[in-house]
Order: structure tokens, then sequence, then C-alpha cells
């Protein structure tokens, strides 16, 4: 499904991947895991987009279709969403305004119609039972005012209303306590399947529990320099991320 | 698409006035030029009474004593206003019988406009007066409402039928030597609309006048007065567009609003005359004096979205005069370009127990400067005044200005009022964070704009809602690829 090749990508000139190989077929479950600076974020970003962002070598193949030329919208209509480590407030706009936007705008990417009111209206009341999301919650403005633990189940809430291909999830579990997180980790659970594939972005080993990834990769300064299964993430908990250093040194 | 500030500049300045087209119609067009005989002769031309010369003369006598004002946060070059033709009509027959009587290239105009008339008719949804250069040139409906005595028609009219309510009332709220434009309106007004809702009737439909200007050269200068009696309600309406010319037009209206013991009057205007094009050349001066007089129990709303004019100078205000009575302001004003716009309401408070709110929101984008310019004054006697008013402010680029200026005089101390400000800006995160989710661009420009001006767009009837929500569009985003 997504097939990264030697990727290399800098942002104001300054290069950040230094050649990410990845392959992830649907049905898997991935987590890269890497300490702070290793290029984490910029690998879903540049996954996701952003025009900030320049690809200098290598490229990213999404359903065996080079992405290169693609806008950001372009490829969310191809089934690629990001749930954002900090998602921005839009004041005004509801939670169900905004999500109603979204859908409708790939559905006309698709040459569909609007998505009628009543089907709308049942996915979403669907969905937010399946997150433990108050009704009251989804006519508050866009992230406006809500805690570190609302944003990102907000952001779980329009994975699930947008039922993309390829979930990237960057540090999902920060700002969440125990319980939220749970909710969150049970929510990606139910949403999975053989056709659609997760990639978890983490520091910390603890959303693993909950999420349990096929293949750990270890980021660190824009390389993956090591792969394994879900044992590799508790290795790393317990020796940290220094071991990876000393290993490499 | 990710956005840059250089995109969004560019995509700004791609920004089309799609209302720019001008009428081929015959039109009776007053030599340019300002005197006393121009006052008589518009007088003549719409044959009012004497009273109403001579009311005219007075004001036109006012007027050459005063100076154009300069405070306001507002650069342009003065007109002349030896330069300005101060009467311009559609030629035509005395009167219109009937709509199929009406010039069809105006007919065509009003299509071009989004008022489909006969739709109108038929779903007997809005009554619209239209104002077409100096004259009203069609008022639908005013059988329907004449059967509860309600009065709508154009201002010359009412000035020939209805002398004795247009002697009392017109000028009670704004003298004729209130400022320099409402003193140059008073002395050369061509028309407007006039409307009398009788006491505790109910307007069952909206009323609504739509002013547009059509000749090159010419000022307009129309007159409203709408007049609520005692326990009465009525919700109106007001459009404005031009064609787009190399030269600044002279929009300067009056509109004067008499809310009568229990009565309730709502006044929206979506504004969206020409405002230059993107180097700032040609668009409206749009100096308005609006101001209604709330008497015991009675409530005005001001609603309005500005989007359009190269300069606009316009504070709709309430003068709070009864106890209980409510005044309200809820302003949308969006800069492109080198439009300047300095606007915002006073609210004066005199009753007990009155209340006032505002709620501004400037957007402004590519070179433009906004202001809201705000009084709340609460004088000895109004005794447990209030006063909540918030003024929000957006900037997209790096190139614009948001003002504002608020003025609070509270000379009772048991008078509460509460200002709060934010500025913000339309942000690059905001924007990838949309088109992550599928939106491009433009639709996210335009869904971050709606949210930002919800609380105002909620307080527009029904219909204008929705034309002002794709006005806001059209303004910021232009015909982009």
């Amino acid at each position: 499904m997504l097939t990264v090749n030697e990727l290399h990508a800098s942002v104001e000139e300054k290069e950040i991947l230094k050649g990410i190989n990845l392959q992830v077929n649907p049905g898997e479950v991935h987590a890269i895991m890497g300490p702070n600076g290793s290029g984490k974020s910029t690998l879903s970003t540049v996954i996701a987009g952003h025009e900030d962002y320049e690809v200098e070598k290598g490229n990213i193949l999404f359903d065996g279709e080079d992405l290169a030329e693609l806008d950001a919208e372009e490829r969310a209509h191809k089934g690629i969403f990001l749930s954002f480590q900090y998602p921005v407030e839009i004041p005004g706009v509801t939670v169900t305004n905004f999500i109603k936007t979204a859908i409708n705008a790939s559905r006309k990417a698709k040459g569909l119609e609007d998505m009628p009111a009543n089907e709308m209206l049942k996915k979403i009341r669907e969905k937010a039972a399946l997150l433990e999301i108050d009704s009251k919650f989804l006519s508050r403005s866009l992230n406006e005012g809500f805690s570190g633990g609302e944003k990102k189940r907000n952001e779980i809430f329009q994975l699930a209303m947008l039922e993309p291909k390829l979930a990237i999830l960057d540090e999902t579990d920060s700002g969440l306590d125990i319980d939220a997180l749970k909710i969150v980790a049970n929510g990606v659970n139910k949403l999975k399947s053989k056709d659609n594939a997760v990639v978890v972005i983490t520091h910390y080993q603890r959303l693993l529990d909950y999420i349990v990834p096929d293949f750990v990769h270890v980021l660190y300064n824009g390389r993956i320099v090591k792969s394994g299964t879900k044992e590799l993430a508790h290795e790393l908990e317990a020796k940290g991320y220094d071991w990876i250093k000393q290993e490499l040194a | 698409m990710a956005y840059t500030e250089e995109e969004l500049k560019k995509e700004l300045e791609t920004k089309e006035y799609e209302y720019g087209f001008y009428t081929d119609i015959e039109s009776d067009t007053f030599p340019v030029g300002l005197n006393e005989d121009i006052v008589r002769a518009i007088s003549k031309r719409k044959e009012e009474p004497e009273w109403m010369t001579q009311w005219r003369l007075e004001a036109f006598a006012a007027w050459k004593q005063m100076e154009e004002p300069e405070w306001a946060n507002v650069h342009y070059k003065k007109p002349d206003f030896q330069a300005i033709s101060y009467y311009s009509a559609p030629k035509k027959k005395d009167k219109y019988e009937s709509l199929d009587e009406v010039d069809p290239e105006l007919l065509e105009t009003f299509s071009k406009l989004g008022i489909s008339i006969d739709e109108q008719k038929k779903l007997a949804g809005v009554a619209v007066d239209i104002v077409m250069d100096s004259v009203s040139v069609a008022t639908t409906f005013r059988d329907t409402l004449a059967e509860k005595g309600i009065i709508f028609c154009s201002i010359s009219e009412a000035i020939k039928d209805y002398p004795e309510l247009v002697k009392k009332y017109i000028g009670s709220v704004i003298p004729i030597k209130d400022n320099f434009y409402a003193a140059l309106n008073s002395a050369v007004f061509s028309d407007g609309s006039f409307c009398y809702i009788p006491k505790g009737v109910r307007c069952p439909m909206e009323l609504s006048t739509y002013f547009r200007i059509n000749q090159a050269g010419t000022g307009q200068f129309e007159r409203t007065l709408v007049i609520a009696d005692e326990g009465s309600y009525v919700s109106y309406l007001e459009g404005c567009t031009a064609p787009s010319r190399d030269e600044n037009q002279l929009h300067a209206a009056c509109v004067e609003l008499i809310a009568l013991d229990d009565a309730e009057i709502k006044y929206s205007t979506v504004q969206n005359w020409f405002p230059g094009d993107k180097e700032g050349k040609g668009g409206v001066f749009n100096f308005v004096t609006k101001r209604g007089i709330c008497h015991t129990n009675a409530k005005i709303s001001w609603t309005q979205v500005e989007t359009g004019s190269a300069v606009t100078w316009k504070y709709p205000s309430c003068i709070l005069k009864g106890d209980n009575s409510i005044g309200e302001f809820y302003s949308i004003a969006v800069t492109n370009n080198y439009q300047q716009a300095d606007t915002g309401t006073k609210m004066v408070h005199l009753g007990k127990n009155t209340s006032s709110t505002i709620i501004s929101k400037g957007i402004s984008a590519g070179k433009s400067q906004n202001s809201y310019r705000g009084l709340v004054q609460v004088n000895p006697r109004a005794k447990n005044a209030r006063n909540f008013s918030q003024c929000d402010s957006l900037l997209m680029g790096n190139d614009c200005g948001a003002h504002t200026f608020p003025y609070i005089e509270a000379r009772n101390n048991s008078a509460q009022i509460e200002h709060e400000a934010t500025t913000s800006k339309i942000g690059e995160d905001q924007i990838f964070y949309c088109n992550q989710r599928g939106i491009d661009t433009e639709k996210a420009i335009a869904l971050i704009v709606n949210g930002f001006s919800k609380e105002v767009l909620n307080k527009l009837p029904m219909e204008f809602a929705v034309e002002a929500q794709k006005l806001l569009e059209i303004s910021l985003e232009g015909s982009v690829g």
C-alpha cells in the first residue's frame, strides 16, 4: 500500500530525512519509534504532502502511484489520513460542520454527490458512540478550548468518519491520560481491517500495549536504523534510546 | 495544496467583482455641479411640496458652511462636489403601473443582480423596493402589505402621499446639520425607501431595498425612513451594487429608524458596492449616516455585512432614549486589495435600564485597512445601563491592517460596560490541517472566515445569510483555477 524508497527530505534547506525505506501492506500495523528530533513527525508530514517540506531524493508510492505531484488534499482523497500531534483550532466551525465539509470534499473529488444529511447523522452517531463522544462535543468549535485528550479523541473521531486506507497517528498518546488512551486505542483497533493499515508514531512504548504493532522501526538521525517485531519496543523501553545510539556509534 | 503567504496574496488578487456590469438604459441626468438651483430642480423634478424644498435648502445652506470630516482612519482624494451630477434617473414614463411596463434592460439588470421579481411575486418571501441610480423603480408586494396597513413605498411617493408622517419624522433622528454628508444628503437626496408599520402590526415578510448606481459621474444619495409604531415589528433588508468604473463614485445615504414604544426594528445590510480594482483604482466612496431611536421598551438591531466600497465611513447607531430599550450592532467588514473601512457604531444610553450589544468582526486582506470605531456613551440619567462589546479582527497576509478605536464615556456609576477584543491571523497550519482532511485551500479559507463571522451571520435573515456567506467567499478568494 505504502512504499517509501530511499526518501531524503528537507525543510528550510536542512536535511531531516536521510534515506528512509518503508513498506506498509494492507492489514498491517507499523510503529515508528525514536528519540526527539529523529525525524518522526517530518516523515508523517512529508507523506501527508506539506509544501514546506522538500523531497530531495527518493519517492513515496501509494497503491503504486507516485505521490510527488499530488497536493495534500489529493493525497487525503486517495485515503491518507494524518492524526496530528498538535491539532489546530478553527473557531466558529463546529466538529460536525468540519467533518461534514471534509467528507463531502472527498466525495466531490470522487465525483459523488454530498452525503445525504440523514446518512451523515447516522454515521456521526455511530462513530461518536464508538469513541464514547458526547453529542454536546460535536457542536463545539473545532479544538477550541479542548483539553489535550479531547483534541486527540477528535482526531480519531475524524479518522473513524473518513475511513482512510492508511492512518498515520503522530504522537497520539501525548497528552492522554490512561483512560483516554484506552478509549482511543480501542477505537483504532475497532477500525482496523485487512484492507487498511496503521502507522503509529510514538516516543514511548505505552500506546503499543493497546495498539499492538506487527512491525516496529527505530528512526534515528533521519534513518530507520533497526526494525523488528513488538519485542523491539519492549527492549527500547527497558534499555532506552542510548542503547541504539551506542550500537551505532 | 499547502498555502503560503505569497500564494494567498496572488490568490486574493485574482478576485473579480461580479456585479461590475453597466446597463445601457437611457437616463435623464442633471448637469454636474451643485448650487441652490440644482437643489430646487431636484425638488421640482420630484414634484415636492414647498416645505420639502425649504427643508432641502436649509440643509444646503448648512452644508456650505461645513467641512468634510478628516478624523476617520481613511485616506483618499476628496471628491470634487462640483464635478458630480446630483440627479440621474432611468428615463421612463411618470410611473409604472406594473412590472410589465418596466424597461426590459432594467429587468435584465435585476436578474443579473440575482433578484428574480417573478419568483418573489410567487413565493411571497420578500417585498422589494429597487432604487436604480436615484430613483425607486419597482416596489413589489404593496397590495399585500397594504391590507395590514403597512406602507412600503419610495420616499418620493411618501412625501406626496403621507406628508404628515414624513414631515414629523424626517431629520428627527439625523438632524440636517448632523454631519457633512448627512447635510449633503438632506439637500440632494433623490429617492429611497419609506416604511411605516402601524400599531401592533407584525410585518409578515422581510422588506427589502436594492440600491444600484448605474450612470457614470453620478452620486447616489438615497434616504430611508422606517417608522415602527407602538408594539410593531419589522425586519428590513438592504443590498447594494455598482458597475466597475475607473473613477470613484460617491454614495452618501441617510437611514433613519424610529422604534416607538415596544416596537422592534431589525435592519440588515449587505453592502457590496464596487470596491475598486486590485490596484486600488475606482470604487465607491461610501459615506453613510445610519441612526435609530428607541423609545420605551423598544429594540433596534443593526446587522451589516460590508464587503464592497473603496472607502467606507459608516456608523449605524442607536439612541436608547426610552427606559428598558435595547440597541444591537452586529457587523462583518471585509477589506481586500486597497480598500479602506472605518466602521462601527454609537450606542447612546439615555433611558434607565437600557442595554446594548456590539459584535464587530473585521477581516483584512491584501493591502487594505480595516478600522472599528465605536462609542458607548452612558448619560447621567441612564441608571443601570449595560453594554457588551466584542471586536475581533482576522488578518490575511502581512500587508493589511486592523485597528480598533473604542470610546467609552460613562457618566453614571451604575453602568456596566464590557469590552473584549482579539486579533488573529489565518495560519498556514490551519490551512494544512484542512488540506489534510481533503478540503482545498479555497474552501478552507471560506470555512475559517465563515467560522470567524458566525456570530454575526447567524443574526441575518435566512435568505440573506446564504447570500452573505457566498459574498464573503467571493470577496476573499476570487476565482482560483
